[in-house]
């Protein structure tokens, strides 16, 4: 093994989306700035060092592309009207200063994005062509190779592709850099920053899939974020927030392709076994949907379908190509199996995803996206508090991030002599890694794989995964944990052939941390207030006095410890840390 | 699900290698693109769409209603054309023009 130290000054962990734009505003604050400072300032430009797990041209949600902009301000729309709309999907746990922040910025963010050479869908008089209030068209296929060549344009920028960040090193709650190694060429990391920007994503494949077996990885979130940004900071004590917000997409049955573009091309509606619409009866809410979908089943009125059939030959056609450009394999399903025309859609919940961008779980961070380790700034789904945020949400989020620690660095700089990363801790990392690439070798004792196999079972079975329809006791949570935490104490016998293998074990580390404290979450909300997503048996009712509130935790002495937060007032814009 | 690589077209260029967001796909010592992990596929087809010379193939699993059909894409007068390949030999291909692709 090859070891490597570098000492940056803003280290960006994970180039996706927010990633990749926190970078670009990075080099040009700074430029600006030194434009400014010329001569006071005659240091070089800020070092901005990406380091991705993957590599940044095609990675994490933007993999595929995506073919509109979630989170757009409409024509005679505006920021509070988005604000609002998220507020009541989350039925009021939302930070409203949060959302304040991006929403103000989504137009901007597309402009840039625009300019960077995303195309945009316009009608005949050049104006963007809406999909309902809050979307626009786009031919997005390319979007992360877009973002990715101008990050690749930047002087001040460098990335390492490539390489898996597994630990922060952290001295008296203060951010000093991380640790990684390459899984391609063998080599440990000790990377030193004045400050971070943590921009891994959710977590994906912490409970059973839809589809265990050959296809298991055939899920709605990329399955290569695998929640390291959380699990990182909830082990150095990073306050977190509403874990228990659980995401569950609904989507067509096995190819888990989006439902959307059927109920909006074709004006599908969803239907029961019957062929009762059903779809306002439960309201509509993204959770609410769900949950009509699971009561339909429950009830024994499943399985619940979007029609299709019987739509004319030229739409049947349209679908097709739809399909072929998001999600191929609906496509490819329809042709082997029968098309839409002639057979309706069978739709289903998948498992359980944690994910900020969509929900509200994360880092609990100010409204300058600091969170509570000092130096350490969160952008995109792996920050908390702002629902329904999506790309244009996590580029904003990346924007304000960047901008709050290139202030950070230039303040810092001044006052503070830094630390660096001590020596011991380098060599315990180190040890730990030769033990996993040197011990046993594979004596068919335990793997990755199948430790991650149970922990997705107990999750599935005990903590609201497919299998319980997304409910859950306190007693079956008990169950989970203990269960997860005999997972965890296995850990250590694992073995890696190679630096591949050896993030694997990183990443099932990483989701059992991540598990545990969805599951001290989903137990801490004594109420059922979003169906599906958190459907506590026991509190099945929802309880405004007590939990109108945020559900956040730290972990002390090794326990995760819950505790509830009042919201933010109504129309709040600023949100500060109280040290 | 997953995808598959035609050993006799790869002509080693790495690039499916370099883009795959898990990195799932190695390059043997004689300069050929496998899949290592086939059951870690994402199917984002990142790697279908790089590969100069359309080596790489994408097929559903049995266990999502997959009948071994094998699809890949290429770039043919400015449109996008997908191309199944039945397990029969019987070919379909759907061009699809870039601009018009997102008219839902
Ligand atoms: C399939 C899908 C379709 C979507 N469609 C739309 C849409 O049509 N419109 C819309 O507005 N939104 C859409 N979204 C939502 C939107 O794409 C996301 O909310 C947004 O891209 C999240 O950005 P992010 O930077 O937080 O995460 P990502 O873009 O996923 O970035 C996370 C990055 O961190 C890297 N990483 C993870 N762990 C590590 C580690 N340990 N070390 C180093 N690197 C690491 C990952 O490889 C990845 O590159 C979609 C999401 C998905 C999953
Ligand atoms: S389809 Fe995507 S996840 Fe699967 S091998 Fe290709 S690039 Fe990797
Ligand atoms: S992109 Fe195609 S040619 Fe290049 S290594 Fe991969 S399979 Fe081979």
């Amino acid at each position: 093994m090859k070891q490597e130290k570098i000492k940056t000054d803003l280290l960006i962990i994970g180039g996706g989306t927010a990633g990749c734009y926190a970078a670009i505003t990075a080099a040009k604050a700074d430029a600006a700035s030194n434009a400014v400072n010329n001569a006071a300032n005659n240091a070089a430009g800020l070092k901005i060092l990406i380091v991705e797990k993957a590599n940044i041209k095609r990675s994490g949600c933007l993999a595929a592309g995506v073919n509109a902009l979630n989170a757009y301000i409409t024509e005679g729309r505006t920021p509070k009207d988005y604000v609002e709309y998220a507020k009541k999907d989350a039925d009021g746990i939302v930070r409203e200063d949060l959302l304040y922040s991006i929403s103000e910025k989504f137009n901007e963010v597309t402009a840039h994005l625009e300019k960077l050479g995303l195309v945009i869908l316009k009608d005949k008089d050049g104006k963007y062509v809406t999909r309902g209030n809050r979307n626009i068209k786009i031919n997005g296929e390319n979007i992360k190779p877009i973002l990715a060549d101008a990050v690749k344009k930047l002087d001040d920028v460098t990335v390492l592709n490539h390489v898996n960040i597994f630990d922060y090193s952290v001295h008296d709650n203060k951010i000093d850099g991380a640790f990684g190694f390459g899984i391609e060429n063998d080599t440990f990391y000790a990377i030193e920053a004045k400050a971070v920007i943590i921009a891994t994503g959710g977590a994906a494949g912490l409970y059973k899939p839809n589809n265990p077996g050959f296809s298991r990885h055939k899920m709605w979130y990329p399955p290569f974020n695998t929640g390291a940004g959380y699990a990182m900071g909830i082990r150095h004590g990073a306050e977190m927030t509403t874990f228990e917000m659980r995401f569950i997409a609904l989507r067509c049955k096995d190819t888990i392709a989006p439902t959307g573009t059927l109920a909006q091309g074709v004006g599908a509606k969803q239907v029961n076994a019957l062929g009762e619409v059903y779809e306002t009866k439960y309201g509509l809410s993204t959770s609410e949907r769900v949950y009509g979908t699971v009561t339909e089943n429950l009830e024994g009125r499943g399985p619940c379908y979007l029609r299709t059939e019987g739509i004319s030959a030229e739409q049947e056609e349209s679908l097709l190509k739809a399909y072929l450009n998001m999600a191929p394999s609906q496509t490819i399903r329809w042709i082997e199996n029968g098309t839409p025309s002639k057979a309706n859609v069978e739709i289903e919940g998948t498992e359980p995803y944690i994910v900020g961008g969509h929900t509200a779980s994360g880092y609990w961070v100010d409204t300058k996206r600091a969170t509570t380790i000092e130096g350490l700034f969160a952008a995109g789904d792996v920050a908390g508090g702002a629902p329904q945020k999506y790309v244009t949400g996590a580029l904003a989020e990346g924007e304000i991030a960047a901008k709050s620690a290139v202030e950070y660095i230039g303040a810092a700089g001044l006052t503070t002599s830094r630390t660096s990363i001590p020596e011991a801790e380098v060599e315990n990392h180190i040890a730990e890694i030769k033990k996993f690439l040197d011990s046993r070798g594979d004596d068919g004792g335990d793997t990755a794989e199948r430790l991650e196999e149970e922990m997705q079972a107990a999750m599935d079975a005990y903590a609201g995964g497919i299998q319980t329809s997304y409910r859950y006791s306190e007693n079956q949570l008990a169950v989970a944990l203990e269960k997860i935490e005999g997972i965890e104490a296995r850990i250590n016998s694992l073995h890696a052939n190679d630096f591949q293998e050896l993030m694997y074990i990183y990443e099932l580390k990483e989701r059992l941390t991540v598990c545990k404290s969805v599951i001290a979450h989903l137990a801490a909300r004594h109420e059922t207030r979003w169906h599906s997503f958190a459907e506590n048996l026991d509190y099945p009712e929802k309880d405004n006095e007590n939990f109108r509130k945020y559900v956040n935790s730290r972990l002390v002495n090794g326990e995760i410890q819950t505790f509830t937060r009042e919201l933010t007032a109504e129309g709040q814009k600023n949100y500060e840390h109280q040290h | 699900m997953s995808i598959s690589i035609d050993q006799s077209k790869c002509i080693g260029c790495g690039k499916c290698h370099d883009v795959c967001p898990g990195t799932l796909i190695k390059i043997s010592e004689n300069k050929k693109a496998f899949i290592k992990y086939p059951k870690d596929c994402w199917g984002c087809t990142s790697c279908i769409k790089e590969c100069p010379v359309h080596a790489i193939r994408f097929f559903l699993g049995e266990d999502i209603g997959g009948k071994g059909s094998k699809v890949h894409t290429e770039k043919v007068n400015g449109l996008v054309r997908w191309i199944v390949e039945f397990p029969d030999g019987r070919v379909k291909s759907i061009d699809i023009d870039p601009k018009e692709s997102n008219k839902y």
